[in-house]
């Protein structure tokens, strides 16, 4: 596979109640591995899934927050987060596991419709 | 035109199993081409042969096989969240295969559209 | 871009942030999301709005298997599976907002 497209993947969901964060996750790393080009947005509740400090101990499931941070090393760069999402969630950057770009919701909304495949979880 | 299709729900639970079958009926009736059909998340349950819907109701996991049967329709099933939830080869409806995330990027590059069903 | 909603607009936040994200294009209302195309709920001021800045199309089955076939707000335009088809092949792109 030669061509390179744009891949654009949206995270709607928070983590943990259901499996879509941590199942994209996976998607994401492996989009990367066939040399696309890849980004991550997070918007609404899927902006909870950067949120520093998560501690799944107490309900026996597998923490995926720290890999949001390996993302780094296969050369996915583009985190984007949606301005009026964190802030409707009372989060700012501090709040969040990894370095993002934020963008307000125009700017978001241009970004998509320059991509080639957006996947939504 | 190239369609790709991605069901992240499974059947009968949810509406997106019904709705990405009738689009891909859809398509092929206008003359368009689905290269494959990739079941993620839950979406793997509706490649369970051991289905058995009451008989008046529709066969979803059928319905899939005779458009891969009749159309060539690739049905791919995510090895990951297929093992997660005890879908294997022996129990593989007829023209499903399991496979890799891969062939869902694969989906992305190599179709002109890739159309996500789920909830 | 072609946005497809399947959420209902009076229990989920997918279509109002679809609104508030996206700029321009189509938006196809298909499952529960169907229910956005009807008149006489909560929704439809915004649904007036959003028609100022997009091409709003309904997928007519479903609006059909929930007995709102003949409340579809004016203007909006119901579209059968193949229409559904056609919307994903004359846009350029399409995004799911699960």
């Amino acid at each position: 596979m030669s061509d390179v497209k744009k891949f654009m993947f949206v995270n709607r969901k928070a983590p943990h109640g259901t499996i879509y964060a941590l199942e994209s996750l996976e998607v994401v790393l492996i989009t990367a591995a066939f040399d696309q080009d890849v980004s991550l947005v997070f918007l609404d509740d899927g902006v909870y899934q950067l949120k520093k400090g998560q501690q799944t101990k107490g309900i026996a499931t597998k923490n995926f927050s720290p890999a949001y941070r390996a993302l780094e090393g296969y050369d996915i760069e583009k985190l984007f987060v949606e301005k009026e999402s964190m802030e409707a969630r009372g989060l700012n950057e501090q709040d969040l596991l990894v370095d993002v770009t934020v963008l307000g919701s125009a700017e978001m909304g241009e970004l998509m419709d320059r991509q080639d495949v957006v996947l939504s979880f | 035109m190239k369609f790709g299709i991605v069901v992240n729900e499974g059947p009968y639970q949810h509406q997106s199993s019904d709705s990405a079958y009738l689009f891909c009926k859809a398509a092929i009736e206008k003359g368009h081409e689905v290269w494959r059909v990739f079941f993620y998340h839950d979406g793997v349950n509706n490649a369970s042969k051991l289905t058995e819907p009451p008989q008046d109701d529709r066969h979803i996991v059928n319905r899939w096989s005779k458009l891969n049967e009749e159309h060539g329709v690739d049905l791919v099933v995510c090895v990951a969240a297929a093992l997660r939830r005890g879908i294997q080869e022996e129990n593989l409806a007829k023209g499903f295969r399991i496979s890799g995330l891969g062939q869902l990027v694969e989906a992305g590059v190599k179709t002109d559209r890739l159309v996500v069903f789920g909830d | 871009m072609l946005h497809i909603i399947n959420k209902s607009p009076l229990t989920n936040s997918a279509l109002d942030s679809c609104l508030r994200v996206a700029q321009s294009g189509d938006i196809l209302l298909i499952e529960d999301a169907v229910y956005a195309a009807a008149s006489g709920n909560a929704f439809e001021g915004k649904m007036r709005e959003a028609m100022g800045r997009f091409k709003i199309y309904v997928l007519l089955p479903d609006l059909e298997a929930r007995g709102l076939a003949d409340s579809i707000i004016t203007g909006v335009s119901p579209v059968d599976y193949g229409g559904f088809v056609d919307l994903t092949a004359t846009n350029k792109n399409c995004q799911s907002w699960l």
